[in-house]
């Protein structure tokens, strides 16, 4: 069994949840108003994801750790300058569409494909990273299809957090039904894991962190070649956003005993 | 770039650049695209290679303090001058909230509440204008029929600078020539001798630590900000910038300046809106004489509308967004606006002393450029276009030395960027209007007629009037006055009520409370929220700093409370004022609004580098 690891984390960006975002459609399909020029972040389960294998290679010297992202090159290269700064990591690019209307079969080949031509990868050595869902449009099956199309077999999707043993086998905490997680032990890689949030915090920027990232990031940036996935596989009816829960009130003269007893009874309600 | 190796984890790093840049801005955009369109066109220019990693292209490295590079704040209307001479084939429909000037026109608004500061001289008028009924007020409004040239920005764009700065950052990374870090405050300059008292030559930028608590102490997450060693240090970090702060040669050769604090919303109008794109509307007379408002238009039934609260307003009591939100329901604005809903909200420090508060352009090893550079013109009340075009000169200027293998000496960086600076239409304007708004600290009236003057003569006639430093625009009055003791009870009353001394300022001098409706009319900490989309990134310490809380205490005026754009600053339990970092929205407004600094300095508040604040894309 392995020492060491090589984990490829697959991470795609979504456009920052905190921004106004407003569905549209197009002869292209759907998509979101302004997309490629609304602010990015790493999608959100797939970050958790990355700041896993960061912590995870720096507690198993010599594995190493490749970012795998479809997304358009300038888009990924500015959410580099940000994501850079949290983990040290190998960028591999796919110039491709931003947004996750495309249809997962086809993202799910071109990412399998870019794995597969990483110069140096080691598959018995191979644990496959990624959100369980994309936190804007995923189908939830992107991950287990490149699991699939690398042939691995082992998969756990819905990881809060990995313990692996001094052997290189692993045991796995995997959400399941009923707010409970499932504990599953692993003889070790190759292995997919789709990750839900872990139990690491968000790393804090760390400039020199981005600094050494960049050096490798931007030839591989500049490098990258476009991809084109298949578009007429899929029909969307209709899309649209969840509606926002909140609800603003406003009182005087409450007393913080009264404020807290109405939280606790809309607590119980919901 | 090549790195210093480290064996003890908290010790500093050394990087080296060739150009670093602080801030990312209008000003930054024009000089990074500037320099990028010429190296893309001419890749093999020996120019571009780098002097500090040799066998490496030019290292650029621009540092910006907000989380996002979309993150700046301003609705924009601007004759588009300098912008359009670097994209001679810009198409505004390319660019989310932008679109052509179409129609401007300028309303003095009445009262129709009755609690401005009004003289008797405007209530003699306003009673004129309501007396002629509706040949000449309307909506409690009276249009001007006509407006001098110099107020117009014919053939000029309406946009959004948070979309305008995404704008530019996506070009700029998509040319991969350039880095620019979001996240990252800048903390000071790095002087080639520290202990020099005339600090003219800077060879690079220290970054902000990290790991740190509220007091900057380290924590054991600690990192110390990297020491970045550059031969050219940029500065375009806008006018409460740590580092163009820290250049001024002296902390009061620079006072008496004028500022203002611009807030604004973007509101969605309701789906039968009338309001077409590319209309600007220009206001005066509410919420009070000296305060400057607006409305711009923007596509897909967007609006920006805000106001500018001066510091010569002559009043402590100086509540922006409350001032905001009376505003907006003036009846000439609310029937547009009323069923509308915030989209954005966002504030900033404007500095607008003009050419009159221009600072050393340049020293060895640094130039500033933008708004911190004394670039705006105050008379057509125009920034960004100045701002970028100052950028886009130093930009030129960089690449004549680079290609003639100069270094970046001041004397070199005087004949090449100051020296086109001077010979530009951004000096021609600067001049014009470098007293234009003198007028303003003698009287609102006094101020309209130095600006009409200024503007009808090219700068020739203007009326001068002695310019008081910030601290004393305020107000004189001593605690023993019947205003002190008036703001005393407002403040003790608000404590003891549990409401913000903001607010209760401005309800005890008439205004009536706001009808929230959850939409549009929200509490401050909701637009902060649902507006402003603030953050604030762990591990940073408090920027804000009150020097001399003692100072604080004996302070009746407290309007760096009352002015805080983000609630951020508070009245503490002890009557010093209290700073929360996580609603800062960094416009630096406390900077100004310090009534009682300390001797030999300007403020008692000590603004430093820090990160986050306003996260919204919108503004």
């Amino acid at each position: 069994m392995p020492d060491s690891f090589h984990i490829v984390v697959c991470a795609g960006m979504v456009p920052d949840p905190l921004q106004t975002l407003e569905p549209t459609g197009g002869s292209n399909g759907p998509g979101v108003k302004n997309e490629i020029l609304l602010p990015a972040v790493l999608d959100p389960w797939a970050a958790s994801a990355l700041y896993e294998a960061a912590s995870l290679a720096a507690k198993r010297p010599g594995s190493k750790v490749w970012l795998v992202s479809l997304s358009p090159k300038a888009k990924l290269q500015q959410l580099m300058m940000t994501v850079a700064q949290k983990a040290s990591f190998e960028l591999v690019p796919i110039d491709g569409p931003i947004g996750g209307f495309t249809d997962a079969h086809a993202t799910a080949a071109a990412l399998a494909d870019a794995i597969a031509a990483i110069p140096g990868l080691d598959r018995t050595k191979l644990l496959l990273f990624g959100g369980w869902e994309s936190a804007s449009r995923g189908a939830g099956i992107t991950l287990q299809i490149v699991g699939e199309r690398l042939g691995i077999m082992d998969q756990f999707q819905g990881v809060d957090k990995i313990d692996v043993h001094d052997d290189g086998s692993f045991e796995v905490l995997e959400r399941v039904e009923g707010g409970k997680h499932q504990v599953s032990v692993c003889a070790g890689a190759p292995a997919v894991l789709g990750w839900a949030t872990g139990n690491l915090g968000e790393p804090r920027n760390n400039p020199q962190v981005g600094m050494a990232n960049m050096r490798t990031i931007l030839p591989a940036l500049q490098k990258t070649k476009p991809v084109t996935l298949e578009t007429n596989t899929l029909r969307y009816v209709s899309v649209s956003l969840p509606s926002q829960q909140r609800t603003t009130r406003v009182v005087k003269d409450l007393t913080a005993d009264q404020i807290a007893r109405e939280l606790v009874e809309w607590i119980g309600a919901e | 770039m090549s790195f210093t190796e480290q064996p003890v984890e908290a010790e500093r790093q050394t990087m080296e650049v060739d150009i670093a840049c602080v801030g990312f801005g209008p000003a930054m955009g024009g000089f990074l695209t500037t320099l990028t369109q010429a190296w893309s066109m001419f890749p093999g220019d020996p120019g571009f290679e780098s002097k500090m990693v040799p066998g490496m292209p030019l290292q650029v490295h621009c540092y910006e303090r907000a989380d996002d590079l979309s993150a700046g704040v301003s609705g924009v209307v601007t004759s588009a001058k300098g912008i359009r001479a670097s994209f001679p084939s810009l198409d505004p429909t390319q660019i989310p909230m932008a679109t052509d000037l179409t129609k401007e026109r300028v309303f003095y608004l009445l009262d129709p509440i009755g609690a401005t500061r009004r003289s008797r001289t405007l209530r003699a008028a306003d009673f004129s204008l309501r007396l002629c009924g509706k040949l000449f007020a309307k909506d409690e409004a009276f249009e001007l029929p006509w407006t001098p040239a110099f107020l117009h920005k014919r053939g000029g764009l309406v946009f959004s600078i948070g979309q305008f700065n995404q704008w530019i950052a996506s070009q700029l990374m998509a040319s991969g020539l350039v880095q620019i870090w979001p996240g990252s405050p800048v903390s000071s300059p790095i002087f080639v001798d520290e202990s020099a008292a005339d600090k003219r030559a800077v060879v690079g930028v220290r970054l902000a630590d990290q790991g740190v608590d509220s007091h900057g102490m380290p924590t054991e997450s600690f990192m110390p900000g990297m020491d970045v060693r550059a031969r050219l240090t940029v500065v375009g970090d806008g006018p409460v910038g740590q580092i163009g702060r820290a250049l001024n040669q002296n902390e009061n050769e620079l006072n008496g300046r004028d500022w203002a604090l611009g807030m604004k919303m973007v509101i969605e109008l309701p789906e039968d809106s009338t309001l077409e794109p590319g209309t600007v509307w220009h206001t005066f007379g509410f919420p009070e004489p000296e305060i400057f408002g607006f409305m711009y238009v923007h596509p897909d039934r967007l609006v920006s509308v805000g106001i500018f609260v001066p510091s010569w307003l002559g009043d402590p009591a100086r509540t922006a967004y409350r001032y905001l939100q009376h505003y907006i329901q003036h009846p000439l604005l609310w029937k547009y606006l009323k069923d509308g809903t915030l989209r954005s909200w966002g504030a900033k420090s404007l500095e607008e002393s003009g050419r009159r508060g221009e600072p050393l352009l340049t020293g060895d090893g640094f130039a500033r450029i933008g708004e911190g550079s004394g670039s705006t013109n105050m008379l057509t009340g125009s920034g960004v276009d100045e701002a970028w075009t100052t950028g886009v000169q130093l930009g030129e200027a960089v690449l004549e030395l680079l290609r003639g293998g100069l270094s970046f000496t001041e004397e070199n960086l005087t004949n090449s960027y100051e020296k086109r600076r001077r010979a530009s239409w951004v000096e021609r304007g600067a001049r014009e209007s470098e007293h234009a708004r003198d007028g303003f600290h003698a009287g609102f009236v006094h101020g309209l007629v130095g600006m009409a003057l200024a503007g009808l003569t090219g700068g020739r006639l203007s009326l001068k009037s002695g310019i008081r430093p910030e601290s004393k625009q305020i107000r004189s009055s001593s605690t023993q006055t019947e205003e002190g003791a008036t703001l005393k009870e407002i403040a003790m009353r608000a404590s003891a009520e549990g409401r913000t001394f903001h607010d209760a300022l401005l309800t005890a001098r008439g205004w009536p409370e706001i009808p929230f409706d959850g939409r549009l009319l929200v509490t401050q900490q909701d637009a902060l929220l649902i507006g402003g989309k603030v953050q604030a990134m762990p591990g940073f310490a408090d920027h804000v700093r009150f020097l001399d809380t003692e100072l604080c205490r004996s302070c009746f005026e407290k309007s760096c409370i009352a002015m805080c754009s983000g609630q951020a600053i508070t009245q503490g339990a002890d009557d010093a004022p209290a700073f929360e970092r996580e609603k800062c929205v960094h416009c630096g407004a406390c900077l100004w609004n310090c009534a009682h600094p300390p001797h030999a300095k300007s403020s008692n508040i000590e603004f430093l580098a820090g990160g986050g604040g306003l996260h919204s894309a919108e503004n």
